[in-house]
Parts: C-alpha cells; structure tokens; sequence
C-alpha cells in the first residue's frame, strides 16, 4: 500500500510540474508581453507586475521565480483589479464555489447511485426506463442550457426559486440542479450497468443460494462491488463539476472563483487565468490521488497486488 | 424409488408399425448441420443494432443531420452572415422558419452552418484522437514490457491533467479559431483512446489465433492488420461515437467562455450563448434551435454509442 | 432408506429473443439419504438447469419451471413461498458452483462470507458463528483456520477456494449438497483432493450429494448412481457398475469411449460425431437420433418408451424394443 502511494505521488508530482511549466511556458509565448499591450493597465500594477515576475531577468531565471512562487502558492497580482492579488480572489471566491460544487457532488451521488440501482433491479421495466430516460436526458444536455432552462421555468415564469445570487438554501437549488444533472446522470447510467452485471456474477448465485435476504445480497454483495467503477469515474467527475461551475456561476451570479475565472478570460488577466489554472489543477489532481488511494482502501486486491509486485 | 414406466404420456409401443424397426442411416450432414446460420461479426452486430430502436433513432437523426449540413443553407434563400437589422427577433414563419436573431439573421441558414461547424470539430477531433490513440495504444500493447511501460506512465501522468483547463490555456494563447480549438481539443483528448487500445491490444493478442498466426511466422504487420485491429474495432467505435459528443460539448462550453469559434462563423455553442439572454425577454426561438440541436445530437450520439457497445459485445453473442 | 429427494417430469424453459429454449423436458429422478448421484452430460444438456431448478434459483424471467414436481423429504418445493425457500436453502438443501474463483465475493473477507448463512438463518452470537467457521474450516482441511477467516478470496488458490466454498455450503448441515462441476475448474490433481473431500465430508456428516459433472472420470469415484442427461432427457439412470460396464444407450457407450481409461489398454478414444439437437425446437424423437450409429425409422418420430433393464436401471432407447433386438443380427458394421 505504501509503495502504491509513493507511486501515485511521483506521478502526481510530474503532473502538476508538466501544469506548472505549461502555464510558464504559455505566459513567455503571448505575442508582445502579456502584461502591457493595449491594456490599460495603470503604472503601479505594471510595476508590481514585472517585479513579480522578474520580466527583465532570463527566462530561466524567471522559471525558477515562477515556480517558487507557485510552491509558496503566491500567484502575484492581478492585473485587471487594481491591488488585489490573484490569491485575495482565490480566498474570496474559492470557498463558494467548493460549497457549490460539494452540496453539487453530494446531490449526483446520491441520487445517481439510487437511480441507478433501482433501474437494475427494475432491469427492463417501466423504471428502469424512466430512470435511464432521465439519465440519457441529463449526459445530452448540456449544463450552461439547462441552467437558462431552469431560469426561465421555474424562476422567471413559475417564481418558485429566485433567478440569481448564492445567498440563502433557496438560491442553491437551481445551480445545483443544473450543475449535478450531468454527474447524476453519469453516476446512474455506469451504477446500473456494473449492478446489472455484479448481479449475474457466481458470488450472488451462491449468496442466493445460501439463502440470505433479497435486502442482505443488494447491499452487502452487490452494491459494494458495483460502486467500484463510480469510485474511479469520480476524479474526471470532479473535473467536470469543477469547469461547470465556471458557466454556472456566470449564469447565477454567484460570486464564486469560476465567475472571476471566466471574467479573467474574457479581459485576458493572465495572472489570474494562470493562477487559477495553477490552483484548481492541484485541487483535481489531489482529488484523483484520493480517489485513488479510496479505491485502494476499498478493494482489498490492489493491496496485495501491490505487495506481490514488491 | 422405482422408476416407473410412464405408458400413460409416451406413445405405446405396440401401436408402433413394425416396419419402423429398420436400420436407417443416419444422416451425417444433418448431424454436422450448425443449427443456425452463422453470421459474420459485422452482420450480427448490424442485426442487433438494428434491433435497437433508440440506438436506430439516433443513427437516423445523425444521417438527417448531416444531410441537412450538407445542404440545408442550399435550400435557404438567405446568407448566413448578412445582418438585416430591421428584421431582427422575427419570430419563426413562412419565410423565416426558425425566425431571426438579434442581427436579423436567419437562423434556419445559420443553424445548418453550425451543424457543419460543430459537427466538422466533434468529427475531426474524434478522427485525431482515434489516429493517435491506435498508433500509440497499438504500440504499447503490441510491443509490451519495458516500452509499454514507459509508455503507460506517460499516459497516466497526462490523464491527470485536468482536460478543459489545458484545453482554455491553449485557446488563451494561441487564440480561438477552428483549428486551434480542433487542436487544443486533441492535445490530450487521445489519451483515452490510446488506453482502450492497449487494452484490447494486449487482451487480443494472447488469444489463441493470434498465436497461432505467429506461430506460422506470418508478418508483424500482417497480425496487426489481420487479426489486432478488427478485433479491436468495436470498441474503438463506441469510444469514437462518445468522443464526438463531448467534443462538441466541449466547444460549446468554450463558445460560453468566448474561446469558442468567433463571429461571424457560427456554431451551434456560439449561437447558444449568443441567445442565452435573449431567452429572458421572450425570443426563446434563437436559443431553442441550437440548444435543441446540440442536446439531441449528443442525445443520437450517446444512444447509438450504447447500442454500438452492447451489438458489438462479442460476449453478448448467442 | 427414505427418498430424501423426488424429482418428476421437471420442464425448465427459457425465453430468448431467437424463441423459447425447452433446456429441462421431463426429467424424472430420486435421491436416497446419504446417496452420491451423479448427473452426467455434455455441457448444455440440462444439467446445471436441472440442479437450479431445485433450488427454485431459476432467474424468472427468462426462465420458468413449466411443470413438474420436486418434493424434498416429502415436501412440494415447487408451491413454496420465496420466503420459505429463502429458509430451506442453504440450511436444508446448499449449492457449489463451478468456478471458485468467482463464486467467492472478492470484497469480503472469508469469514464474514461463511458465518453469514449461519447468521442469517441460525441467529447465532458472532462468537459462536466463529467458532463454528473455524470448525468447518478444519473439516474441509484449512490450516491455521482463525487467522485465515481475516483473509480475502484472492489470497487463496483455487483448490482452498473450492474448499472454503465447500465449507460454506456445509456450514448450516444441510441434508442435501447439490455441486455444479466442483472440479472442473481445477487442477487434475486438486481435482482429485476435492473428490475425497467430498467422501469426507459425506462420511461425517452423512449428506445426500447430487454430483453435477460433463466428466465420467468424476463420476467413477465418488458416485453411487449414475443419471446419463442429453438434451434436456435423462436418457439411461443406474448403479454406477450398471452404467459403467452395462451401458444401454448408445449415447451412455459413446460417452464411455470418449473417456481416457487405464484399465483398458490399447483402446482406441473414439469422440462422438456431431453436436446436441437444437432445443429451440427439439425433435420429436429420440434427441440422440442424428448421431446415432443404431438410428432407426422409429427413433426419428416417437420418442424411446422407457426399459427396465433392472429395478435400478432404466433406458430409454428403441434398440431395448423387441423388434429391434431381432434386427441386432443385421447390424451394420461400426
């Protein structure tokens, strides 16, 4: 098990320096400097900037400042939002998108796994059809769509919710509607199929067989073992739920970091994009290194095969 | 328990004509006769799937689809770009079947172009990843130990990039057009395919009739051609027909973040999100058509790459 | 001794998208306490359907029980409640299957998969289901039984496996132990470990076995009795000597030449031609007809009556018909 984690931290690390050194390398390429073309930047945030980034010094020289700076997790400043940094933004917005995209990750698993179990053991009835209805129609549409759906349905015309803003349980309900359907969708759609194919496995002919409870199969054989793949799906889940708060966010209003991510875009504030960028890949990537290890955890043959491998 | 005779079901033996009692000889051909015909793979998977209504609903719409790229602005009497202002916001009619946008374009024409568009990026990044994959899938399976490891590594540390934030720095820097968004879509879009690959490469590889070939000394690139790639073909398709959804879907998103393709070209993600204000003071036909393009075409797309995969499941064949 | 199990004109079919597959079609047999029989037959035969059916673990749909009795000591299973069933398997009657690679749950550990029967249906102290894990760990020859209870199936090869999956099937005593092709996924020489396990266990606990094998060597060992199965009938049932050295059926012969033998130096293995009748639509008369060297007119249209050769043994071929004994003389050449 050790050795399993010390393998999937090197491979980690690579990952994030191949992020770090991309951003870099993307930074030094834009056509002119990215700091002073036709921005109207004013002199102070000019000055600030080529201090931090050391623009007169060589390129290496900048690397090695950069990725200091990226280990001490100091982004340097904006440029587009006068003294603020990239990491003022980060504390302000980062804590309300990881709300949203928590309660967003709790609501898809939960009711994705549901869904997908009742589809299975329903397997080719009314509900099992309804179900996979309700997932083929949550993987096609996409989420920045639905969110202006559920805007003007439920929140303009019907008035049950109200349109923008992250302010009270209430607000929460549509983004996270719109954000968790693809997810849910994902999560039920691979549930039913590795619960449909646990349940013709020899283990539960002989838990069967042993005579034990429809309820007592379900959930100490089955489902343990059907949760398995959706256990791995769960870093590119995050991934996704993580990009999708970008237009979400834009969409609601919330004043989280994807809304300042994507208006950083559109002004190009490459500080901002970068740091950004910087930020969330070593969020996804430590989030597919738990998943990783969870995996380990629940499957008791990873370890062993670990230690065979030894 | 005595094994009792069971006169009462089974015909009596007295009844039976005594010329029945003859030797026959019995038919060999009948007895080596499989009992059904054998399909080839390809026509049993084309059977099944075609048993499939969605997965058949989504082929047809797909073919309509491109049918229509192709020559839906042909049947339209309007240009697509050409701005006429003084029509903006008409709703769909006679003339204007999908109404005007808030240039007075006609979206009936520019939906038509935004299905080649979106289709021509889902399509060629799906075609990418496919090339690369199966080069570098093919050669990490095929090839084995010490390459295949090196090469496996390379691909874990890539599939922990997180994949739509590379894509919006590369858009960042180079800029948004068509090619650049088809690019940035496969700079570590191939990494997926090029697992499926491998897996099925090494599965197939140590079958029995591949080692058989070998065994014949037939040619490296024979086996590859011969016996690897057909029976790795199904499911690279599905991996194909998923691919191109979310390629699509991917530039839609981009469109949202304005890395999109740029105006005057439309695709279907540019259209959205051009319109996703103007839903709110009621010209909801600008975004219905796109946004109800791009939802059933990744729809037609995810249902026939499901029926693909179970048709083309050889462990489903009976 | 008393019939512990009494199987009558069982039909199992299933329904498939080519139509519907008759795989069971009548078959009636009987086991006595304490007795080992056999069901031999080419895979798809019946056998393994057979064996589910008494279960009542016959997945409905696509399978369905469409007539037939199965009484155990006396009792109908075929009307009982899925709640009742639920209380007979694996106390009264137990199930192995073939493959002990996969009919262990590679997620449990091994001693919360074989207290589990005993906890679900004895309501016994977790101490006391140990207890007695540990115990039939030792019948079933485990070494070191209380560490290994901690262990997973992976940490097992697949002849400690088939034990372990053994000792479940015995851990609530069952009186009847139906094993699907315990051996074939084994090792020859595992193979042979588990077949005296088998004498073992049924020595000291003195259960009734229904052997489910397509292996005569298998067969020769352990069995009592000998039920011959092809396509969906049983074609010739006996003593073991009866079928061994009295074979009737020609099918019973052909399976007997097909197998490897020691004693018979010299002689030559000689497969069966052909391949099993289609059960989508079973031929009116005897299934073994297209294959058989001794066909005649009749076997192609009315089904065998059954012969008593002995109060034990019984086949149901047409050569046993008088008639057809007079025309032994003009045997063709074979």
């Amino acid at each position: 098990m050790l050795r399993y984690i010390l393998k999937r931290l090197l491979i980690m690390c690579i990952t994030l320096w191949i992020i770090v050194t991309l951003t870099f390398v993307l930074m030094i390429s834009i056509p002119g400097s990215p700091f002073n073309s036709d921005q109207s930047s004013n002199e102070t945030v000019q000055a600030n900037l080529e201090k931090f980034y050391n623009l007169d010094e060589p390129y290496y020289i900048q690397y090695f400042q950069y990725i200091k700076s990226v280990i001490l997790f100091d982004f340097g400043p904006s440029i587009k939002q006068p003294n603020q940094t990239v990491n003022d933004l980060l504390g302000r917005g980062f804590p309300i998108s990881f709300e949203l995209g928590l309660i967003t990750i709790i609501v898809a698993v939960i009711s994705g796994i549901i869904l997908g179990v009742i589809a299975a053991l329903r397997h080719n009835g009314f509900v099992d059809y309804l179900a996979m209805g309700v997932a083929v129609f949550g993987i096609s549409i996409p989420n920045f769509i639905l969110a202006t759906l559920l805007i003007q349905q439920l929140a303009v015309n019907a008035e049950w919710f109200p349109v923008a803003t992250w302010s009270s349980p209430k607000h929460m309900v549509l983004p996270v509607l719109a954000l968790a359907t693809g997810p849910m969708a994902i999560i039920a759609r691979l549930t039913r199929s590795t619960m449909l194919e646990v349940l013709t496995q020899d283990y539960i002919k002989m838990a069967r067989a042993k005579g034990l409870s429809p309820w007592k199969i379900i959930f100490k054989h089955a489902l343990r073992n059907a949760l398995m793949p959706v256990v791995t799906i769960m870093g590119t889940l995050l991934a996704g739920i993580l990009t999708g708060t970008f237009v979400i966010e834009q969409i609601f209003a919330i004043p989280g970091m994807g809304k300042y991510f994507v208006e950083s875009i559109n002004h190009r504030d490459y500080p901002v994009i970068m740091g950004t960028t910087v930020f969330y890949s070593v969020f996804l990537i430590m989030m597919l290194f738990l998943v990783d290890i969870a995996y380990g955890i629940l499957d008791p043959r990873i370890k062993v095969h670990q230690k065979e491998g030894e | 328990m005595k094994y009792t005779s069971k006169d009462s079901i089974m015909p009596s033996s007295t009844n039976i004509p005594d010329d029945w009692f003859e030797w026959e000889q019995s038919d060999k051909a009948q007895a080596e006769k499989v009992a059904r015909p054998s399909l080839s793979y390809w026509n049993d998977a084309w059977k099944r799937l075609r048993k499939n209504k969605l997965a058949m609903t989504g082929l047809v719409f797909l073919i309509i689809l491109i049918f229509l790229a192709i020559f839906g602005p042909i049947l339209s009497p309007y240009e697509v770009n050409k701005s006429d202002l003084p029509n903006q916001y008409q709703e769909p009619s006679a003339s204007h079947w999908f109404g005007t946008d808030s240039h007075g374009r006609d979206v009936f024409t520019r939906t038509w172009f935004g299905a080649r568009i979106s289709l021509f990026v889902g399509l060629m990044a799906a075609l990418i990843d496919v090339s690369i994959g199966i080069i570098y899938g093919g050669i990490a399976g095929y090839k084995g130990g010490r390459t295949d490891n090196v090469m496996m590594r390379i691909i874990e540390i890539l599939y922990g990039l997180p994949y739509l934030l590379v894509v919006i720095l590369l858009l960042v820097v180079l800029g948004p057009s068509l090619t650049t968004i088809i690019v940035a879509l496969t700079v570590t879009g191939w990494v997926g395919m090029a697992r499926i690959v491998r897996g099925q490469v090494l599965q197939i590889k140590n079958y029995e009739f591949v080692l058989a070939s070998r065994s014949f000394g037939t040619k490296t690139s024979r086996i590859i051609r011969r016996n690897l790639l057909p029976n790795s073909m199904g499911p690279i398709i599905v991996q194909m027909t998923l691919t191109v959804p979310s390629a699509i879907f991917a530039e839609a998103f981009l469109s949202f973040l304005g890395l999109g393709i740029q105006s005057p070209y439309a695709s279907w993600g540019t259209m959205a999100n051009d319109s996703l204000g103007a839903i709110l003071s009621g010209n909801w036909w600008t975004l219905f058509f796109p946004a109800f393009f791009i939802s059933f075409t990744m729809f037609a797309f995810n249902v026939l790459g499901d029926g693909l995969q179970d048709a083309l499941d050889p462990k489903l064949r009976k | 001794m008393t019939n512990i199990l009494e199987v009558e004109d069982l039909h199992v079919t299933f329904s498939t998208y080519g139509g519907t597959v008759k795989a069971v079609r009548g078959v009636t047999f009987s086991l006595k306490q304490g007795e080992t029989l056999a069901i031999v037959g080419e895979s798809g035969c019946g056998k393994s359907v057979t064996s589910n059916a008494i279960m009542r673990l016959i997945p409905n749909p696509p399978g369905k029980i469409d007539k037939g009795s199965i009484r155990f000591k006396g009792k109908d299973l075929m009307h009982e409640t899925e709640k009742k069933m639920r209380s007979i398997r694996g106390v009264d009657i137990s199930m192995i299957f073939q493959d002990p690679m996969t009919a262990l749950n590679p997620t449990l550990t091994i001693g919360s998969q074989l207290m589990e029967g005993l906890r679900e249906h004895h309501k016994v102290s977790p101490d006391k289901a140990k207890r007695k894990a540990i115990e039939m760990m030792e019948l079933v020859g485990i070494s070191n039984p209380a560490e290994r209870l901690k262990q997973y199936p992976h940490q097992f090869s697949g002849g400690m496996r088939q034990r372990i999956v053994i000792a479940m099937a015995l851990i609530c005593e069952p009186e009847l132990l139906i094993a699907d092709e315990p051996t074939t996924a084994l090792d020859v020489t595992i193979q042979a470990q588990i077949l005296e396990l088998f004498e073992k266990i049924q020595k000291v606990t003195g259960v009734s076995i229904i052997l489910i094998t397509h292996d005569l060597g298998v067969v020769a060992n352990i069995a009592d009795r000998i039920a011959v199965m092809y396509a969906g009938k049983i074609i010739e049932m006996g003593e073991k000597r009866d079928i061994f050295y009295r074979p009737q059926h020609p099918y019973t012969k052909g399976l007997l030449k097909s197998v490897p033998r020691l004693d018979l130096d010299g002689e030559k293995l000689t497969p069966i031609d052909g391949t099993p009748p289609d059960l989508f639509s079973p031929p009116k008369g005897c299934s073994f007809y297209a294959r058989c060297p001794f066909a005649m007119k009749v076997c192609n249209k009315v089904y065998p009556v059954q012969t008593n050769i002995t109060d034990s043994h019984h086949v149901a071929c047409w050569l046993q018909d008088e008639r057809a004994k007079q025309l032994q003389a003009t045997l063709p050449i074979k």
